[in-house]
């Protein structure tokens, strides 16, 4: 059942936060405000008590699933374990309590930090330049798309009106292309990869870009992509790198190795910085040398030692965010990466290589796998069979996971494959924890067979029942009012 | 170090179960000439002592506002944070969970978010919000993005008074798709938006008029008579709100708003150097099925139970890809819930209390100012709690001055209007003493 909403447990008078007394002379309202401005009752917000707010809220907690409670395999999220250093790092007040228009001179750590990322991102990504302005992964697809606009506009060239993507890609990236006003071309992917065949055939002299996520969303690398991205430059088209994946590639490849113009980097993802419930996250974007004229400003430089803010780049697409992104994410990331190193960051990458293997390995006899490893960081099961055998689907195992203590992996996603179960251990999962979830699926799919109709109602032990989510959308309640 | 946990006996086991020699085998798929570049010039890995004493140490290179006496605005403002605020939102439940695509998995952090919601429509007074944008920046483009749908149409107007980085952002969204932002002139003396600019400017191809409440000076605006001027052209208005404000000030709803939006960081997040930050985002229920980002709704589960989810996910790019309301996904929920809490803790009266102190110190600082002469209040309508301050000299170097006496001002306004070259912005929050209001017009003076 859920919690009594706080407005339901206010009460008239109750408080939490209170002020000092006013030190300056109590003047009316009245007279600093010409009264038509004012308005005529306080907002309807709950009176409620700090013990009241704080159990409000801990209860709430109860029913959210999370990273430290248990295994969270949602493919494609990478939801790896956020460390607790980089949250005590993030609060010191040098960074929490910094205001963004402190003018330079009083903000060179801060500088110092974003040069140093901005830095460090390229050199992960094989890039010449980056910059940490993206709030989030698809604000830096945007940002990506936006700049390949730019750039074939800076050069007369105004009759590419397309951008191809996989029909394996993440839906914010044909989303984003539309945020440019570009048209999404979808080519098929075959054998689970980009088929070289209809790449060809979709590109042209009116192709602007190519977005592509490599190892894909089916966890596999794409064996052809030094071809692939031939095949783009030859076309004239820009290359796009969607860096949701990169956690599987760090001390393997280097997107700019393998040709791409620019690449987003998901810090939230790669570099364990916490998801928020949905964010907040960062999209920091790298570029190489013939789009960095193009990337949003300010951008942060060093003169004679000096950090400082640079506005001059009149090719610029201009911002994308009211300052400089979401600044204590990267602090967070920034952490991450030193306590990493280039050895460490390898390590990551292989460890959750090795996960994702070892679950395909041992899931493959019980669901099907349309793909064959060597697999990424992550694999796409599919309750395809069981589903004709049993009439059991994708999304009844994901609510029966819930019921064992495991967030369900992504279900229908990617969608070329049917009943998708799209698992991303990542590397801070044990092999224990690996064993314990191969043995609920079998389970699971054990009952699919003897007791279908117990999964069907599942889950059974979380805070509420099967949700109604058609009803949710045909009749939005969306406020207690 | 890592926070990788197999031991070398896992290690071995699971490398001997996928059939691997080694686990370079596993990346047998990417060519080799990739992997002979692939290691990165990164520096060497500090242990937990290592890094807090680095991290210590480059923080120290910031002047925070423990450090600064903080009169800097703008959009973002030093405000009290009450404990709670920080305490939950530092829960692992909420801090490490993802968007709430399983609702069983995550009823709590779905209701917070609901109650988030609920109370953006209590303070702006209109009939629905989503869960959060990135800013009130993004705000304003998706915005203007959903009034050239919804009215097919593809010119914005936009008050030169709204906050410049706000419109540069909304810039660069509304550019890529053809639509046109025109700026609407302020009044030199005032600081208002003219309205009889906008009435002449606004016609039956523009989709929005957007104004600010306080703008960016500080100023306080006609809006209901903007309202009035777009909604007679057949535009929808765009209000951008300063959340605090709407403790005392008429609320978006009651001036006939359409869609109400803001930087939602006076809300109980800290400036952080300008991010993470929160846009708000609420609108009239006959725009629903346009509006950019998560929304959650109540609804029940199989057994008939009160329960909530995500909806209206027809709308969103997971579902409709290229045809989605916007490309955004993950958003800032954590940011959202702060502001939930930050809300219950300061309630109806503790919210009024930080407006009216905020604008009593505000107009005790002015008075002051104006009395010694040191510098002038700028602009001359009615102000909240933020004001123009003309130095008498370039902001920036005003700016810097004042930083090295120990006050942060600003931001200075040259770069976005040449013709304020010599004038910086004045904030003024609840935190400010009298003494600090007193200290900076002696700083002024001296």
């Amino acid at each position: 059942m859920p919690q009594p909403t706080l407005l339901s447990i206010a009460q008239t008078g109750k408080r939490c936060t209170r002020l000092p007394a006013g030190d300056v002379p109590e003047r009316d309202l009245a007279d600093l405000v010409p009264v038509h401005h004012l308005r005529e009752a306080s907002p309807r917000l709950p009176e409620v008590s700090e013990p009241e707010i704080a159990r409000h809220y801990a209860l709430l907690a109860r029913d959210t699933f999370n990273i430290d409670r248990g295994f969270y395999p949602l493919g494609s999220c990478t939801m790896k374990y956020n460390p607790k250093v980089n949250e005590r790092i993030a609060a010191m007040p040098g960074w929490a309590l910094l205001h963004p228009d402190t003018p330079a001179p009083h903000a060179q750590g801060t500088l110092r930090l974003i040069r140093e990322l901005e830095g460090w991102l390229a050199e992960l990504g094989g890039m010449d330049a980056a910059t940490l302005q993206p709030p989030a992964g698809a604000a830096g697809e945007f940002c990506c798309v936006r700049m390949f606009r730019a750039y074939h506009d800076s050069r007369g060239d105004e009759r590419r009106t397309r951008i191809i993507v996989p029909d394996s890609a993440h839906g914010t990236n044909p989303a984003s292309v539309t945020r440019c006003a570009y048209t999404a071309t979808t080519i098929r992917s075959s054998g689970g990869r980009v088929d070289l065949g209809e790449l060809g055939r979709a590109l042209g002299d009116d192709v602007a870009g190519v977005m592509l996520t490599n190892p894909n969303t089916l966890g596999l690398f794409e064996t052809d992509i030094l071809q692939i991205v031939q095949m783009v430059h030859a076309a004239g088209a820009m290359a796009y790198y969607d860096g949701a994946n990169m956690n599987a590639i760090m001390g393997y490849a280097r997107p700019g190795d393998m040709g791409f113009d620019a690449m987003h980097f998901n810090l939230h993802k790669t570099f364990a910085t916490p998801h928020g419930g949905g964010g907040p996250g960062a999209g920091p974007v790298a570029v190489k040398e013939h789009l960095a004229p193009f990337l949003p400003v300010p951008r942060a430089v060093e003169r004679d030692g000096a950090l400082d803010w640079d506005w001059d780049y009149p090719q610029s697409i201009g911002r994308v965010h009211s300052y400089h992104g979401n600044f204590l994410v990267a602090v967070r990331a920034y952490a991450y990466l030193l306590t990493h190193g280039a050895e460490g960051l390898r390590r990551v990458s292989e460890a959750a290589v090795l996960n994702a293997n070892y679950l395909a390995e041992a899931l493959k006899d019980t669901l099907d796998l349309p793909h064959a490893g060597p697999f990424m960081h992550e694999c796409v099961l599919s309750a395809q069979s069981l589903a004709s055998e049993t009439g059991i689907r994708a999304l009844d195992i994901a609510k029966a996971l819930i019921d064992y203590g495991v967030h369900a992996p992504t279900v229908y996603f990617p969608l070329i494959v049917k009943e998708a179960i799209m698992v991303e251990p990542t590397e801070t999962e044990s092999k224990a924890t690996l064993d314990w979830f191969i043995a609920i699926v079998r389970e699971i799919v054990e009952q699919a067979r003897s007791d279908p109709q117990l999964l069907r109602e599942a889950p059974h032990h979380a805070s509420v029942r099967r949700v109604d989510e058609a009803t949710a959308a045909r009749h939005p309640k969306l406020t207690w009012g | 170090m890592t926070y990788v946990p197999h031991s070398d006996a896992d290690w071995s086991a699971m490398l001997a179960a996928v059939g691997a020699g080694s686990v370079e085998d596993l990346f047998r798929d990417i060519p080799h000439s990739l992997r002979e570049t692939a290691v990165a010039n990164l520096p060497e890995p500090l242990t937990e002592p290592e890094l807090l004493a680095h991290m210590r140490g480059l923080a120290r290179k910031n002047d925070s506002v423990e450090d600064l006496i903080c009169f800097a605005g703008g959009g973002l403002y030093d405000r009290f944070i009450p404990s709670i605020v920080a305490d939950v939102v530092g829960r692992p439940e909420f801090l490490t969970g993802y968007t709430q695509y399983q609702p069983e998995a995550s009823q709590g952090m779905l209701q917070a978010l609901f109650e988030y919601q609920s109370m953006i429509c209590e303070l702006t007074a209109m009939p629905m919000a989503n869960a959060s944008l990135y800013d009130g920046a993004s705000a304003l483009g998706e915005a203007i993005l959903l009034a050239a749908g919804e009215t097919q149409r593809r010119r914005a107007l936009v008050s030169r008074a709204l906050a410049p980085a706000a419109r540069h952002v909304a810039q660069t969204y509304c550019s890529a798709m053809g639509i046109e932002i025109v700026e609407v002139p302020y009044v030199a003396g005032s600081g208002e938006t003219d309205l009889d600019a906008l009435r002449a400017a606004v016609d039956d191809e523009v989709c929005c008029v957007a104004l600010q409440q306080p703008n960016y000076f500080g100023v306080l605006e006609d809006m209901e008579g903007a309202a009035g001027l777009a909604h007679d052209a057949g535009a929808l208005f765009v209000a951008q709100v300063e959340p605090i404000s709407l403790g005392i000030l008429r609320p978006p709803g009651a001036y006939g708003a359409d869609i109400a939006i803001g930087e939602g960081q006076p809300l109980g997040l800290p400036m952080g150097y300008g991010g993470p930050l929160l846009g708000l985002f609420a609108c009239r229920q006959e725009v629903m099925r346009r509006v950019p980002g998560r929304i959650v709704g109540q609804t029940v589960d199989v057994a008939g139970n009160l329960a909530y989810c995500l909806t209206l996910q027809a709308r969103e790019q997971h579902i409709r890809r290229e045809k989605a309301t916007s490309n955004i996904c993950t958003s800032e929920s954590l940011c959202a819930l702060a502001a939930a809490v930050y809300l219950a803790a300061l309630g109806p009266v503790g919210l009024r209390e930080v407006a009216e102190q905020s604008a009593r110190k505000a107009h005790y600082l002015a008075d002051r100012l104006r009395e010694s002469g040191v510098a002038r209040v700028r602009l001359a309508a009615p102000f909240l709690s933020e004001f123009v301050l003309d130095t008498g000299a370039p902001g920036e170097e005003a700016v810097a001055r004042l930083a090295e006496r120990g006050y942060l001002v600003g931001p200075a306004l040259g770069r976005a209007y040449p013709e304020l070259a010599n004038c910086v912005l004045v904030a003024v929050t609840e935190q400010r003493t009298r003494e600090e209001l007193d200290g900076l017009v002696g700083v002024l003076a001296s």
